[in-house]
């Protein structure tokens, strides 16, 4: 006897499919079956529904972040595939990309297959990567692209540095036509960054930290908008942070090559002000910027100029963290709570409206990186994520089933509870 | 001169920087210091305030005069001193700083003198241990007791910084000095304005509290303290300006350009000097230098600094 689940009364969203309303969805054999009205608790042939009662609730295509590190292998102390997998399913993400800068880098097939074989086994949620575009993220030879998208890598990028060489980055996207990937760039010129450690501006210098310029990002962002030209190629810009870049990627795609880009949390809620402590929770590259940057960003956003949101989850440990700003490491851990924190940036504030939100969390980030996820659709894999969009909550870092800690919401209270993660038709996560 | 603030009771357990003080705060570190200065003019140089104290002093970074002057100042005031120098690591292998700091109160230590390359160290320090902590300079961020002794200084000889023009000269962008200078001149009433070339000021410079100019000539005249800042070749990165004889031609301050300067204009350095890059040996060695000076109050500006501190601790009120 086949079992199923039946999902009833909740708020259906799938943008993908222009899907708004109240209706049932079911699944079957890990696939979805049916989206309608009023779908019974028996369903055809021999099939058994599990009944979910989502009176209240939104139903909407699992999740997508397509910028986390996981950490493993090599760093397994800050983070696990299987632990950030687990944190994954809870903030309900039924799709992550786990960025190659790893240690060893994610630059051959092996190394992807390892991810894959870590995901299968913590058997959460589905767990994609990215490669290196270069050996050891050196900036100076093209790692086995080729190899690397045969045995499932999704896209490539040398995240946590940015392809420094002009030359090295053309070749790249030339190179990368030959597959069906994205490459993604961290847009950072180090030249221009040097051993900046914040937002070059007011506050690095009343602080004493050496800055980074804006222009280290927009610089390489430019550049590559003038590469692309030359190389059909899907490209990605990471983590946006500036109001020049927001205006770089309006005038791209308004008559330019074509480009995606995504937007971190923490660029939409945080400032440069929050440095004045010296707490290195707030240490992330893209430093934190200005109010005007926050407003250019969810200015793109409402202009549909964003095509993802992404969390750039990026554990550490307690004692790096501990380390003073100029030596702690850069990086926001903040994937389990990053719903509510869209929720704070965007809905709140009337950027975005739920349907708006969850586009911007699933089939737009499923089509950057080139995968059949983010949707609803008859027939497709069932991954499903069910909301409760007004309880409210406090972000709890002792709570995290992350391994790290280093989150700067710790007791903020926001909106937006995930109820219950659906993986390939399993429940991976009920609260 | 002596001016005792009233009103005012210090309950800073911590001197981090200047920028978070208030100028009554800064005045009354001054008025401290003046009882102190007369302790090293005795035939026993020595008080007692800090008997039974330990004071440990941290150093990451190299440094005689500052850590010598603390080492004085805490011998000054009857406290035990340690010395703990150590080369900072960026990298973040082996002990870390707070780890150090911890095993040293672990024996028991009462205020920590810390210097440490990276800006905000003494700020970590102080969330996470008991002591106090007295910051000796960190990174490019403040220097407190190099800006106090500073304005003691112009205070002792022209009586009051209310109204007067002070420049500083030279790498602004990576000094601490230029900083704890700017809040404690600014907030005791000086107009302060950095000169030096645009490649050495601090991003955003415009909305510090200051004026910038980048022609000393156009400003020597017009002053009535004149600040030359060290060139520190191990902090500039890179090549900001094209060599040491330009840099000289246009920011030195030569015997040449000081005579366009009004007669009593002071002339200061926090040392060491470089003679002839920054500013030539007749100007530094010269009747308007009070480089000397700023080294012998700057000893009495610490006893007043470890003395009030202890003293907030001691009253066991947190800042």
């Amino acid at each position: 006897m086949n079992s199923g689940l039946l999902i009833k009364n909740g708020r259906v969203i799938d943008p993908a499919n222009g899907i708004d309303k109240k209706c049932d969805v079911s699944i079957v054999e890990g696939i979805i079956a049916e989206v309608r009205e009023k779908i019974a608790d028996r369903g055809r042939g021999d099939c058994n529904f599990t009944v979910v009662d989502a009176s209240g609730k939104l139903v909407v295509p699992g999740l997508i972040d397509i910028h986390v590190h996981f950490r493993e292998p090599g760093d397994e102390e800050e983070e696990t595939i299987a632990s950030g997998s687990a944190a994954a399913v809870a903030a309900g993400f039924t799709s992550v990309v786990c960025m190659p800068n790893t240690n060893p880098v994610i630059q051959c097939e092996t190394d992807v297959e390892y991810v894959h074989r870590k995901a299968r086994q913590a058997r959460k949620t589905h767990v994609y990567t990215m490669g290196a575009i270069t050996k050891g993220l050196e900036g100076v030879e093209l790692a086995e692209m080729g190899f690397m998208a045969q045995a499932g890598a999704v896209g490539f990028t040398d995240d946590g540095r940015g392809v420094q060489d002009p030359a090295v980055m053309l070749r790249a996207l030339k190179y990368a036509t030959m597959f069906d990937v994205v490459i993604a760039q961290h847009c950072q010129d180090d030249r221009i960054a040097g051993k900046g450690v914040m937002n070059s501006g007011y506050q690095s210098t009343i602080l004493g930290l050496p800055g980074i310029d804006p222009l280290a990002e927009e610089a390489i962002l430019w550049r590559d908008i003038q590469l692309i030209k030359k190389a059909k190629v899907r490209y990605h810009a990471q983590h946006i942070s500036t109001a020049g870049s927001v205006e770089l990627i309006r005038a791209a795609k308004n008559d330019g090559p074509p480009m995606t880009c995504e937007v971190a949390p923490h660029h939409l809620l945080l400032t440069e002000e929050c440095c004045g402590e010296y707490d290195t929770n707030f240490k992330v590259n893209p430093p934190l910027r200005g109010q005007k940057d926050i407003d250019a960003l969810k200015q793109a956003i409402a202009d549909g100029l964003v095509d993802a949101l992404a969390s750039d989850h990026a554990p550490h440990l307690q004692s790096e963290k501990e380390l003073e700003f100029l030596a702690a490491p850069f990086g926001i851990a903040s994937l389990e709570c990053a719903l509510g924190l869209y929720v704070k940036a965007l809905i709140e504030p009337g950027i975005l409206d739920w349907p708006g939100l969850i586009h911007l969390m699933t089939e737009k980030p499923a089509k950057v990186i080139g995968i059949d996820k983010g949707t609803l659709g008859i027939g497709k894999q069932a991954d499903v994520t069910i909301i409760n969009p007004n309880a409210e909550y406090k972000i709890d870092v002792s709570k995290f089933r992350s391994k790290s800690r280093n989150c700067p919401y710790h007791n903020w209270v926001v909106k937006g509870r995930v109820e219950r993660t659906i993986v390939g038709g399993e429940m991976r996560f009920e609260a | 001169m002596k001016r005792k603030s009233k009103q005012l009771k210090w309950n800073r357990k911590h001197l981090l920087g200047l920028r978070e003080l208030s100028a009554e705060e800064i005045g009354y570190i001054l008025d401290t210091a003046v009882g102190f200065e007369q302790i090293s003019t005795r035939s026993v140089k020595k008080a007692p305030p800090l008997r039974g104290k330990v004071v440990v002093n941290l150093f990451f970074e190299d440094s005689t005069r500052t850590r010598t002057s603390f080492a004085l100042a805490a011998n000054r005031l009857s406290a035990d001193i340690i010395e703990f120098t150590k080369k900072a690591s960026s990298v973040s292998k082996g002990e870390t700083l707070l780890d150090t700091a911890r095993n040293l109160e672990a024996m028991g230590i009462d205020i920590v003198v810390v210097r440490h390359s990276a800006g905000g160290a003494s700020r970590l320090l102080s969330r996470n241990i008991n002591a106090c902590v007295v910051n000796a300079g960190d990174g490019y961020c403040e220097h407190p007791t190099q800006g106090l002794l500073d304005v003691y200084t112009i205070r002792k000889i022209k009586g009051t910084l209310e109204g007067l023009k002070i420049a500083i000269v030279g790498d602004v962008a990576h000094s601490r000095v230029a900083r704890s200078d700017m809040w404690a001149m600014t907030k005791l009433g000086a107009e302060v304005t950095f000169v030096g070339p645009p490649t050495l000021m601090p991003a955003q410079v415009e909305r510090l509290p200051v004026k910038v100019s980048y022609c000393l000539d156009e400003v020597i005249d017009k002053v009535d303290v004149i600040n030359m800042l060290r060139i520190q070749f191990e902090r500039l990165g890179g090549n900001p300006f094209p060599s040491i004889r330009e840099y000289s031609h246009y920011f030195g301050l030569t015997a040449e350009r000081m005579k366009r300067a009004k007669s009593d204009i002071l002339v200061m350095h926090p040392g060491p000097i470089n003679r002839g890059l920054e500013i030539e040996s007749e100007v530094a060695d010269g009747r308007n230098s009070v480089i000397l000076e700023q080294v012998t109050n700057g000893l009495a500006v610490r006893m007043a600094v470890l003395f009030l501190v202890n003293q907030a601790a001691a009253q066991r009120i947190d800042y």
